[in-house]
This record gives structure tokens, C-alpha cells and sequence, in this order.
């Protein structure tokens, strides 16, 4: 046992020692568990504890809180501390609480009050503590007790500084929680100011303080940049000697010097007053020099604080991107950096780098360093600098060098880690749509894209090079011979195969004068990838061939034996079932004029921004260069023109690409119902834009399994279900309320896990004529406990306007509760065998209205559990007790629910032997009352 | 601003913790658990930043214990990481020649001479000497009361 310094407490380095020679976890925590009865028992029954016991027992505890445990009692003990008028009871106090943070009200009154006394002492130690306390845990409560307080210990002439220090920090911590407590007026100068303070660790702890100040009111403390500038100039001229102690290895205040840097982030370049500007400059020029000096010391503490202030430097510099010079200097001191053997240096280099790229004076000095950051990205050891190079290679991409790096990002994304690969084929994908001068060599990055790393192609980016090949005619032929090419590939990935049906079923006529590439080749290319496919790209290959069908009319026969064979006509997926019959009628019953009319090639996409950009901003908030360069620069020549024209067009991201997700073929689904029909619907039936319904009220459908699930002027959807065990059965009521009929009534399933709650729906009669209600039958299994509840959208078509409606289906984790009959004794039995923190969930909630008993009484019997009564000693609280039916196991779980008829509060706690149930269960019953 | 400092053992244990913002204890336990392994599986060429989460993490390992920051995306990663290495020399300076140990058994005085240094977040004093200073300042008031005890103890005072 190593010695105790200071006042050494022997009880806790004895504890200390015994925990520490503890031979396995369970002996510790029986250790603990000893160790917390006594300090409960000393706590409790213990009136003649003095000061020192009190401290020695609090400090266990906080001991005993850094090993892990939850401590839940001393806090009382803690805050009595704070009162002792020796110093190191007090100290102990204030740790406790500053580390065992509480929101307890009652203690929060008391502690505030324990502060003010300290901070009446004449001690300064004994204010510094109370300062510390409130900058380490201070509240909105601490801003309304000491706003007034505060502000005059910073300023005042009287403070010692190292109260001041404190004071200020003070200040800031309380300014994050109510802005308002900082005075205005001569304040403002005042606290500025504090920037001339003789002593360096005042104006360290001010600067920070000034630098949130700014934040918040830039216009108010603009004078501070003046004085900022002056200090800054002060230090860096400075000899290393000049400034003592504030000296950091050869270093004069690196943290004051970064915070000053930082401060003068907020604004932009001094240009009022060209002598402060000029006087900044210099600042820089100096940092530049002194960081090409040979070194004064070899220890990494000197470069790395003579570097973090030039790096802060240099993000000044890019900040105030005013000064071409100093821009280019930078970027030729990161580019040393980036060959520096530190990797740390090579990790900020790059990031840094980042930036300057994106400024039009210093992007071509970037430039320069491609080949140094190529190999960054290929052979650095850390992954998290290769990403930086991909970024930094991203972000100094422009046309003259956009084919060289994309084709090293792609060849890197062979050997790529996984963790970044999605990240960077969306990076390729823009880069490649951006610069493209050559359509054809577009395509080819995205054919190579999804044949490298096809499972992280998403769908906006096949999406995206359909678009643009359907709106650029001169690249329509050479797309079709390239993605024919690609899938002669005995293996391909499945998002080929997507792009290739879309591509070919659109342009598959521009290649077939080659034999090689003939209607029938062509479509058994395709045809031979189907039976690999998943249900979604079946569909869209179906489609696909209806349109060759109107293309090459010679392989109708061959197409419709494919529509006709059972795996399709037959299939268990209702969505190819549907399309392989209706292409099946179509091509039967359609006239080649009719064919081709329907199945016109698909029309041009409106322009609009790539969504793939929008993808990647959401992956990676702040760190995608926004194009400062082509804002800024109205150089033509340097800026890439967008492929797409996005000026006119304003539409949402998530609208984006509507036009992909109904696969093509769908448009003549309308027509399998006889254009008559809707061109009738068009003169007689009120106009009916197309909507798109979102939700419905779910949560009332907890406690009851009949209703009207959904409800508009045209449809009312009703619910019937019944559920036993874990099995459920449910009758969807669909009424039309119209005069007239409901086409294409297609309802979905979207729901993910299936494995936890498998739900099969039946199919149905597509048609809802007016008037009429038909019924569909769903089946629902519990497999085991799930969450929330699944989802489904109803689509039709209504007056050739298409509508679409998402809701919840009424099936929750509840409705497979079996009520559960128990007394009062086994009740509390297992609730106090399931009070381990992994078994029980708790909220606490406002009530809807006023508490009302009855209606509460209803609501709970309907959930599904057993309300037991007579068993809580409270005869106002309701517990509850039943067993959740799975396929895996049953999972027992009981309830309790307390009102608070004062409060108008509810308290909800759910136990059960499984963690996920219990959250669950309390969920869903959250706020329902 | 810093929003949580940690030390842990090079097993993974925590020595010491420090949090500058309010988070549930639940969600402080669960951010360190994540962090310690993550960390833990770094080897020790790579680079001490981290982008984790929405924080910037710097750290670095001194014998068998790892510091560890968390910092917000605008802060500077080398001073923070001389920020962890002057601490270290405070403790070390405090305990001669710190080892795991005297943490383990000091751990009040660890935090006293980490509330010096940082507090509420913010760097409050980089001078070595004047933090030194404060700490012999509150070890005198102590060793003070220590004397009167045992002056009242013995009846003379």
C-alpha cells in the first residue's frame, strides 16, 4: 500500500487495499456489498459520527461509486460536509457532489445555500471551492442564486486572481445554462477588458469566457479583436523566457495563444481598421517563421505546442480566406506535414488541408500534394487518416484531375475497410457525375462502382445513373452496350442486374442490329440473372420485359411463356403475381399501337440536385465541404458545370427519384382496368388530388381490438382481431364511401422484423366498387417480443388520381398477454425478485386530464393483463400481472401504475424477466392515462 | 470545451472520471464502457484522435493507464493532448513519479489537481507552479486542522 498524502484517511486506503486484493469479481462485490451496510448502519443509527467519520464514509462511497456501482445514499451525509469548517471536510463534500452530480431539489436548496456561505469566507481557498462547485455543476438554479453575484467578483478590483480565474469559468459554465444572467452595458467593456489583465491565467480563463460571449452577441463585445490582436502579437513576440512559467517547452502560451486564435474566429478580418489587420498578419507571418526555426527541444511536447498554435493559425487564415499569401504558405507547411513521421501531424494535415481546398486561393496549391495524398489513402496504417485522405482527395477534386483520383478511389475500394466503402462510392459517384465531360465515362465509374463494391451501392445511386442516362440521348446507346457487356459476367451483383433490365428494357433497340446483342440474346441475359433475384428486382425485371415485348415483337411468344410459367402467374408475391398477369393480358389483348403507347419509353426526369449529395451531407454533418470555391469564384473555368440544370427546380430531397420507385411498368396497371373506366371517373367524380395520408391513432386501439382503423372522405378501413396465445388473427374492413369504385386497392406490409412478429397478409380483390366494403385477412405469430408495431400503406386509385394512406396496424406486444391471476403475496414475491436494473422499466408522466379511476380501471383491464385487487397497500394503485406469449418462450411481467392525484402525475413501473418487455410494455403504456 | 475526462487501466478499469456535461448515469456508463474498447483496440501506432460519435476524442497512454478527452469538434487536438500530458506532470510532480498506485489510493487528489487545472470544461490555469501552489496551499490548511486535532485531542488548545 503505497503512502497516503496529506491527512491520509487509513479506513479508506484499508478498503482500498481490500477490494484491490480481492481475488474474483464476486469477492469484491461482496466486499462492497459489507462495506455499504456499514456506511448505511454508521449513517443511519450513528448521531455521534464526527466530521472525519462523515468524510472518511463519503469517500468510500465516492471509492466506491468509480468502481462501478450505483451509490443512492450519502448524498445527505455529503452536503453536511459542506458546512464543516475545516477545510478538508468541506473538500470532500464539494468532490461528492460534484462527481455524484443530484437533481434532488430538497439538496440542491441546501448546497446552493452551503455555497453562498463559502463564498462570503475570507478565505480565498474556501471561495475558490464554492466557484468550483457552481463551474462544474451549475444550474439554472445557480444562475438565478448567484447571476448578481458573480459578475462582481470578476471585475472587482479586490479579487485575487486565482478567485478571478475561477470567477470567470464561473461565469461561463452559468451563462451556458441562462444566457441572461450576463449584465450589458459597461459590463461588456469591463469584461473585455479582463483581455489586458496582467495576469496570464485571469486572461486564459477570460478568453474563454469572451469567446461564448461573442458567440452569442458578436456586435456587443466587437471590441474585444483589438485588444485580442494586441495580446496575441505580445506572446508571440515574446522570447520563451519572457513569459515564465505560461512558457510550455520552449512555447510561450500555447492555450492562451490558440484561444485568442480562436476568439478571433468569430468575426471576420479586422478591415476597419487596417492597423489592427495589418498587426494580425504580422501575428501569422511570425507563427509561420517560428514554426520553419529549427526546433529547440526534440521532445514531442515542444512540436506539438508549437504546432497546435500554428494549425489553429492556419484555421484562422482559412476562416478569414482573405489573404491569397498566407493561404498558399499554409497550405506548403501542411504539405511538409503531411511526410512528417508523427502520425498525429499527417492526421491533422489532411484535415486541415480539407479546408483549404475549398477555398479558389489556395485549391491549386492543394493540388500539388495529389500524389502524396493518394499514397496517404492507399498506405497509411490508421484507417481513420485514410479516410481523412478520401476526404481531402474529395475535396480537391475538380475537372483537370476529377478522372485521375476517381480512378484511384475506385481502385482503392477494392482493398478498402469496410467501415468506409459506402462512404466512399457515394464520394465516387458525385465526383463522377460532377466532372463528367464524357457521359460514357460516367457510366463506366458507376458499372465499375457496383461491380467493385456493389452491396454498398444504395439506391440513389443506381437511381441516379438511370436518370441521367434517360435524360442524355448521347449516351443511351453506349449504356446499353456497356451494361449488356457487364452482365455477360458469370457473376454479377444484384444492383446490375437492376440497371442493366432498367437500361435494356428502355434501350435494348439501340444494340440489337448486332447479333451479338440480338432481342432474344438480349433477353435471355436477363432472364438467366432472374431466378437469382430478389422478389423487388423480379418485379422490375418483369417489367422489363413487357417492354422488350414492345421492342423486338418477334420474342412476344418467348416472353409470355416466362409471364404464364407458375413461379410467376402463380407466385406467393402478390406484386409479381399481379404483373406477370396483367403483362400477360397486355400483351395478349393490346394492339402493337396500344403496346406502344403504353410502354412508351420512360420521359425525361426533371433536373434536379443529385440526391447522392444529400446522402453523404447526412452521413457526415459539417464535414462535407459546402462549394465555398464556386460561390465564391465566378471563374467558369474553374467551376465544373453541373450536368443537371438544378436552378429551377426547388422540389424536396425526399421527393426525389418518385419517379424510380414505381417501377415503369405500373403506369399500365391503370389500364388493365380499361381507360374508359377513369376517363369516365374524370367528368362525373369530385376532383381528388393525389394524397398521401399519414397515420392514424393507433395508441387507442391498446386497449381494444375492434374500430375504425382509418377514416377519409373516400375510404373507411375497420378492424376486427382476435388473438390467442401468440397467435393473432385480423380482419381488415375495407369500405368504400364513394359513388364510385376504388381501383388498384393494393395494401402493403412494411414491417422489418419479421423474425420477432411474422404477419402474413391475405390477398384481395383489387377493386372496391362504390359503396361496397370487402374484407382482408391477416395472420400474426409472435415469435418473440418486438417493439412498436407495424406499418402499412394502402394504395389506389381514385379518379385517376393515385392515393396513398400509411398507418399502424393494431398489433402490439400487448395483445399477446394472457391475464394472470395472483395474491398479494406471490405478487410482491416476484416483483422483488425482478428488481434487478436489467428487468424493470419506469416513467413517470403527466396525466391526460384529471385522474380519473374508472376510466383508468377500463383502459387497463382492456390491455390485456390481469388487474389485481385488493393487493397494493395503496388501495389507489393499480397493479397488474400477466404473461406474454412468444414462440420462442413466455415471458412473465407484472405492472404497477401509481397516480399522483396532486401532482395530476402518473408513475408507471413495469418488471418482467426480460429487459426488452419490460421497456416495451412500458412504452406502450406511457402517457395513456 | 471538454466534456468528459477519463482514466482507465490498460485492463479496461476506471480510475478516475470527470464528466462537464449532465448526462444520465446510465448513459455515462454506457458512453465509457464503449469508449474504454474502442480505445482499448487501438494499437499504438495510430493516431491519438478519434471522431467518435459526435466528440472528439484524444488520448494517450502513460505506462499502464490511458487518458482520455472528449472534446467538441472546434477544439485543438494537440494542446489538448499537451493539456493531458501537463496534468500528468502535475501529478506526477505532487506524488513523485505517479505511478497507477497512488491514483488508485489518492484518487480525492487527483480530481483537486485536475479541478485546478480544468474546470467546468475550460482550461483555467496552465502554470504548473501556480496550480502547484493552490494544492500546497489547501495541503497546508489541512495539515493545519490535523495539528489543532491533535492539539485539542491532547488538551491543549
Amino acid at each position: 500500500m503505497p503512502a497516503v498524502r496529506g491527512d491520509g484517511m487509513r479506513g479508506l486506503a484499508v478498503f482500498i487495499s481490500d477490494i484491490r486484493n480481492c481475488k474474483s469479481k464476486e469477492a469484491e462485490i461482496k466486499r462492497i456489498n459489507k462495506e455499504l451496510a456499514n456506511i448505511r448502519s454508521k449513517f443511519k443509527g450513528d448521531k455521534t459520527l464526527d466530521g472525519y467519520q462523515k468524510k472518511k464514509y463519503v469517500c468510500k462511497l465516492l471509492f466506491i461509486f468509480l468502481l462501478g456501482h450505483d451509490i443512492d445514499f450519502g448524498h445527505m451525509e455529503a452536503v453536511n460536509l459542506l458546512s464543516s469548517n475545516k477545510y478538508s471536510e468541506k473538500q470532500i463534500g464539494y468532490l461528492f457532489i460534484s462527481v455524484l452530480v443530484n437533481t434532488n431539489s430538497d439538496l440542491i436548496k441546501l448546497i446552493i445555500q452551503s455555497i453562498k456561505n463559502d463564498l462570503q469566507s475570507r478565505n480565498p481557498i474556501h471561495v475558490n471551492l464554492a466557484l468550483q462547485c457552481i463551474a462544474n455543476i451549475g444550474s439554472k438554479e445557480m444562475a438565478e442564486a448567484f447571476g448578481t453575484e458573480i459578475p462582481k467578483l470578476l471585475v472587482s478590483g479586490d479579487t485575487m486572481d486565482v478567485v478571478k480565474q475561477s470567477a470567470a469559468l464561473c461565469l461561463l459554465r452559468l451563462f451556458r445554462k441562462s444566457p441572461e444572467i450576463i449584465p450589458g452595458g459597461e459590463w461588456t467593456s469591463r469584461i473585455i477588458h479582463l483581455l489586458n489583465d496582467p495576469h496570464m491565467g485571469v486572461v486564459t480563463a477570460a478568453t474563454s469566457l469572451i469567446d461564448a460571449l461573442v458567440k452569442k452577441n458578436p456586435d456587443e463585445y466587437k471590441g474585444c479583436v483589438t485588444l485580442a490582436v494586441a495580446r496575441l502579437s505580445r506572446i508571440v513576440t515574446a522570447s520563451y523566457t519572457d513569459l515564465q512559467d505560461y512558457t510550455y517547452y520552449f512555447v510561450p502560451a500555447p492555450w492562451l495563444s490558440v484561444k485568442l486564435l480562436r476568439l478571433l474566429q468569430n468575426y471576420t478580418p479586422p478591415s476597419e481598421e487596417p492597423g489592427v489587420r495589418g498587426r494580425l498578419s504580422e501575428c501569422l507571418e511570425t507563427i509561420f517563421n517560428k514554426a520553419q526555426e529549427p526546433p529547440k527541444s526534440k521532445k514531442v511536447q515542444h512540436s506539438n505546442a508549437k504546432n497546435a498554435v500554428l494549425f489553429e493559425a492556419i484555421s484562422l487564415i482559412i476562416h478569414n480566406d482573405s489573404e491569397p499569401n498566407l493561404l498558399v504558405r499554409a497550405c506548403n507547411q501542411l504539405g511538409q506535414f503531411l511526410s512528417n513521421r508523427e502520425t498525429n501531424l499527417r492526421y491533422l494535415a489532411l484535415e486541415s488541408m480539407c479546408h483549404l481546398a475549398t477555398s479558389e486561393f489556395s485549391h491549386e496549391a492543394v493540388k500539388k500534394h495529389q500524389e502524396v495524398v493518394i499514397l496517404s489513402m492507399k498506405m497509411e496504417k490508421d484507417v481513420s487518416v485514410r479516410q481523412q485522405a478520401v476526404d481531402l482527395l474529395y475535396a480537391m477534386c475538380d475537372k483537370t484531375n476529377a478522372e485521375e483520383i476517381v480512378q484511384e478511389m475506385l481502385a482503392y475500394l477494392e482493398t478498402a475497410d469496410y467501415s468506409i466503402r459506402e462512404e466512399m462510392v457515394l464520394k465516387v459517384a458525385i465526383l463522377a457525375e460532377k466532372y463528367a465531360t464524357d457521359f460514357t465515362w460516367y457510366v463506366d465509374v458507376i458499372l465499375n462502382l457496383i461491380r467493385i463494391a456493389g452491396d454498398y451501392v444504395s439506391e440513389e445511386v443506381w437511381y441516379r445513373v438511370i436518370q441521367i442516362v434517360i435524360n442524355r440521348e448521347e449516351v443511351q446507346a453506349y449504356a446499353a452496350k456497356t451494361v449488356f457487356e457487364a452482365l455477360q459476367a458469370p457473376t454479377c451483383h444484384e444492383n446490375m442486374v437492376k440497371v442493366g433490365g432498367y437500361i435494356l428494357g428502355e434501350f435494348g433497340n439501340l444494340i440489337a442490329g448486332d447479333t451479338r446483342s440480338s432481342p432474344q440474346v438480349q433477353f435471355e441475359l436477363l432472364h438467366s440473372k432472374y431466378h437469382l433475384c430478389s422478389a423487388a428486382t423480379r418485379a422490375l425485371l418483369l417489367s422489363t420485359y413487357i417492354k422488350l415485348v414492345n421492342l423486338f415483337p418477334e420474342i412476344k411468344n418467348r416472353v409470355q411463356e416466362v409471364f404464364r410459367a407458375d413461379s410467376n402467374l402463380r407466385s406467393a408475391d402478390v406484386e409479381l403475381q399481379q404483373r406477370a398477369s396483367e403483362y400477360l393480358q397486355l400483351s395478349i389483348v393490346a394492339s402493337s399501337d396500344v403496346l406502344a403507347t403504353v410502354l412508351e419509353e420512360m420521359p425525361a426526369f426533371p433536373e434536379r440536385e443529385s440526391s447522392i449529395l444529400a446522402v453523404l451531407k447526412k452521413k457526415k454533418p459539417g464535414r462535407i465541404p459546402d462549394d465555398v470555391r464556386e460561390s465564391k469564384s465566378p471563374q467558369p473555368s474553374a467551376t465544373p458545370a453541373p450536368i443537371m440544370n438544378n436552378s429551377n427546380n426547388t422540389s424536396s430531397v425526399s421527393t426525389d427519384l418518385l419517379g424510380l420507385t414505381t417501377p415503369p411498368g405500373t403506369t399500365s396497371n391503370t389500364t388493365g382496368n380499361g381507360l374508359l373506366d377513369v376517363l369516365g371517373d374524370l367528368y362525373t367524380a369530385p376532383k381528388v388530388s393525389p394524397t398521401t395520408v399519414q397515420q392514424n391513432n393507433i395508441k387507442k386501439f391498446l386497449f381494444k381490438n375492434n374500430g375504425v382503423l382509418f377514416e377519409n372522405d373516400l375510404i373507411q378501413i375497420g378492424v376486427k382481431s382476435e388473438f390467442r396465445q401468440n397467435l393473432g388473427r385480423i380482419g381488415l374492413f375495407y369500405g368504400n364511401k364513394t359513388q364510385f369504385p376504388i381501383h388498384n386497392v393494393h395494401p402493403e406490409l412494411i414491417w422489418t422484423d419479421l423474425h420477432k412478429l411474422n404477419v402474413q397478409m391475405k390477398p384481395m380483390e383489387p377493386v372496391l366498387e362504390a359503396g361496397a366494403q370487402i374484407q382482408q385477412m391477416l395472420t400474426a405469430e409472435c415469435i418473440e417480443d418486438f417493439a412498436d408495431a407495424p406499418n402499412m400503406s394502402v394504395s389506389f386509385v381514385y379518379n385517376n388520381a393515385p392515393q396513398k394512406i400509411s398507418m399502424k396496424l393494431p398489433l402490439t406486444l400487448n395483445k399477446f398477454f394472457e391475464p394472470t391471476e395472483m395474491n398479494g403475496e406471490s405478487f410482491f414475491a416476484r416483483w422483488k425478485n425482478l428488481g434487478g436494473e436489467q428487468q424493470r422499466a419506469q416513467k413517470i408522466f403527466k396525466a391526460q386530464g384529471s385522474i380519473d379511476i374508472t376510466a383508468t380501471r377500463t383502459k387497463l383491464a382492456g390491455f390485456g393483463m390481469q388487474l389485481l385487487d385488493g393487493i397494493d397497500p395503496n388501495p389507489d394503485n393499480f397493479v397488474c400481472a400477466g404473461i406474454v406469449h412468444t414462440r420462442l418462450q413466455q415471458v412473465g411481467c407484472l405492472m404497477r401504475l401509481e397516480p399522483n392525484k396532486q401532482a395530476q402525475m402518473f408513475r408507471l413501473t413495469v418488471r418482467s424477466s426480460k429487459e426488452t418487455v419490460s421497456q416495451e410494455v412500458c412504452d406502450l403504456l406511457a402517457d395513456q392515462f | 470545451m471538454m466534456q468528459f475526462m477519463l482514466l482507465f487501466s490498460r485492463q479496461g478499469k476506471l480510475r478516475l472520471q470527470k464528466w462537464y456535461v449532465a448526462h444520465p448515469d446510465k448513459l455515462k456508463k454506457k458512453i465509457t464502457r464503449e469508449l474504454i474498447t474502442t480505445v482499448l483496440a487501438r494499437k499504438p501506432k495510430m493516431c491519438s484522435f478519434l471522431e467518435w460519435k459526435d466528440v472528439k476524442v484524444v488520448y494517450k497512454r502513460y505506462a499502464s493507464l490511458y487518458f482520455c478527452c472528449a472534446m467538441e469538434q472546434e477544439d485543438n487536438e494537440l494542446l489538448t493532448l499537451e493539456l493531458i500530458h501537463r496534468y500528468v506532470e502535475l501529478l506526477d510532480k505532487y506524488f513523485g513519479s505517479v505511478c497507477e498506485l497512488d491514483i488508485i489510493f489518492n484518487f480525492e487528489k487527483a480530481y483537486f489537481i485536475l479541478d485546478e487545472l480544468v474546470l467546468g470544461g475550460e482550461l483555467q490555469e496552465t502554470s504548473k507552479k501556480n496550480v502547484l501552489k493552490a494544492i500546497a496551499a489547501q495541503d497546508l490548511l489541512q495539515e493545519e486542522e490535523t495539528v489543532d486535532e491533535a492539539l485539542r485531542d491532547v488538551g491543549l488548545l
